[in-house]
């Protein structure tokens, strides 16, 4: 019923847009009450910066014909300008403009993750032409490798690692989270870090609304990559639901034992953590196994939120931790806990899976950080070189509300 | 006449109100403060970071009383913010010179 596909498919992406107020806020919450304002602006621009590059480019280096048939990257000019997408192909159902949409988002909420990396010290005129380069070098070939099928019948090239590689990767624990993860923390590197103190952060409540708008939206994101209202669709809610409370039981057990005490931080956490964990496993794994893929997440990130203090990495919001480390552990789920009667059809190494998916989810976890580790490097440190991409230790101190925007969140903020 | 501060736990702001309230016909003015005292500060602890919190909140008392009352009002406030745990805070009082009473001008003891 492509009718009812497209009607789901409306209202996931409806959920998805919600994500980005969702992000704003559960970052924003996290800093200095004098950048709360700077992180929407950086949060929310994304949305406005990849909207654009899609018509005009975007569309074509994700979903295009590989140029050259590689599998590296679509043909930027292919979809130039969204020609074409005016004419309805009378199917009923979601077409290529439906697409469109959905994938700016994506794209969108995937830089957005990385403003982690550069949280209170980052020139807002320096991100918004970060981002537009980097959604052009790291996001966009990474999307193509990741998300573009190859076409037998009429020749289209789609990504190497979908195609050549055949990775599992359902809604992007590659392409989405772990480019964002390690593309916070290469930024973070080359960025430095904050001048200012760390301040605690200032709003919890916000922090952790905002954790649950990205929950709701995370419906839609996993939901609408099921590409329809059909029995995929509401087996990924499910098992998203699953992984996020389970990663609340994950997280709050390790910060237990750890720290003493489990904190409502660590709640909000456990729970994008379990979420990021089943964003490439949603449709591989049993409701058993996507608990067990939330509470591993949930553990692992809540170790791996320290490594930044030992590294001296000002990573400020856990990206990293988060959303790298957590989709490499959901990642190597598909490959552990695989069931072969979830609707992948995956059957995993612990129930006798043949070691290619080791090999496969290896190689795809390997590339897409390597490649968005040393892109994102690149494209920060040349463009410190050519610009001033951080603002002066007194902006800093001062926070970059009032300095760089001349507004502050809170009346009685000076 | 004397003003009395006080800065004590913001937990027995409501005693000590209720308190003074039973034995003293004047009004009082409270304020949010921070400090610390021989307890020092705390930490807080976000993602496995810890954070040293220096000041504490405190709530600060400041009342205007005759010569006669202050000591009164010194053992009703010590009476009712006494936990007898670090952190009670500080009672001290300064002579004034002069109070005025906005509304009618009235000067002194008579503007208490």
């Amino acid at each position: 019923m492509p009718q009812a596909d497209l009607a789901w498919l409306l209202a996931a992406f409806a959920l998805v847009a919600l994500m980005f107020p969702g992000l704003a806020f559960y970052y924003g919450g996290l800093l200095g009450k004098n950048n709360i304002l700077n992180m929407f602006m950086m949060v929310l621009s994304t949305l406005a910066v990849t909207a654009i590059l899609y018509v005009l480019y975007g569309y074509g280096m994700v979903s295009g014909n590989s140029v050259a048939g590689l599998g590296i990257v679509g043909n930027p000019f292919e979809f130039f300008g969204m020609i074409g997408f005016e004419s309805d192909d009378g199917s009923g159902g979601p077409q290529s403009i439906y697409w469109a949409a959905f994938f700016v988002l994506f794209a969108a909420i995937t830089v957005a993750i990385v403003a982690s990396g550069a949280a209170g010290r980052m020139r807002f005129g320096a991100w918004i032409i970060f981002s537009a380069i980097w959604l052009t070098v790291v996001y966009f070939p990474i999307a193509h490798w990741v998300f573009t099928y190859t076409d037998e019948e009429t020749g289209y090239v789609g990504g190497w690692l979908r195609n050549v590689v055949h990775l599992h990767d359902f809604a992007g624990g590659t392409a989405v989270h772990m480019t964002a993860g390690v593309g916070a923390l290469a930024l973070a590197l080359v960025l430095g870090k904050s001048k200012a103190p760390q301040a605690k952060p200032h709003n919890l409540p916000f922090a952790i609304l905002g954790a649950g708008i990205l929950w709701f939206g995370w419906f839609g994101f996993n939901g609408g990559s099921a590409a329809g209202a059909n029995f995929l669709s509401q087996y990924v809610v499910m098992t998203t639901l699953l992984a996020g409370c389970a990663g609340i039981i994950g997280y709050l057990a390790i910060e237990r034992v750890r720290d003493g005490r489990p904190s409502a931080l660590g709640l909000a956490t456990g729970a994008i953590a379990g979420l990021v964990g089943i964003t490439p496993s949603a449709d591989a794994v049993n409701p058993l196994g996507a608990l067990a893929v939330g509470a591993a997440s949930g553990a692992v990130v809540c170790w791996a939120i320290t490594w930044k203090q030992k590294w001296g990495v000002d990573d400020t919001l856990d990206a990293f931790a988060v959303h790298g480390i957590g989709g490499i552990v959901g990642t190597l789920c598909v490959v552990l806990i695989g069931a072969k009667s979830a609707p992948a059809g995956v059957t995993g190494l612990v129930f006798g899976g043949d070691w290619s998916i080791l090999w496969r989810e290896l190689i795809a976890i390997a590339a897409t950080c390597l490649y968005a580790f040393i892109a994102t490097y690149a494209i920060a440190w040349t463009l410190n070189k050519v610009m001033n991409i951080r603002v002066d230790e007194e902006t800093e101190h001062r926070g970059l509300d009032l300095t760089l925007h001349a507004e502050s969140a809170y009346a009685e903020v000076e | 006449m004397k003003i009395v501060t006080a800065v004590i736990q913001p937990y027995r702001l409501e005693q000590v109100k209720n308190a003074l309230a039973d034995t003293l016909h004047t009004g009082l003015t409270v304020s949010d403060v921070k400090g610390y005292g021989v307890q020092k500060g705390h930490t807080e602890m976000y993602r496995g970071t810890e954070f040293q919190v220096d000041f504490r909140p405190k709530v600060r008392i400041d009342l205007i009383v005759t010569d006669e009352d202050a000591e009164g009002v010194i053992q009703t406030i010590v009476m009712a913010a006494r936990t007898g745990s670090l952190g009670d805070g500080k009672i001290w009082t300064q002579d004034i010179s002069n109070v005025i009473r906005v509304r009618t001008g009235e000067r002194g003891v008579e503007a208490i």
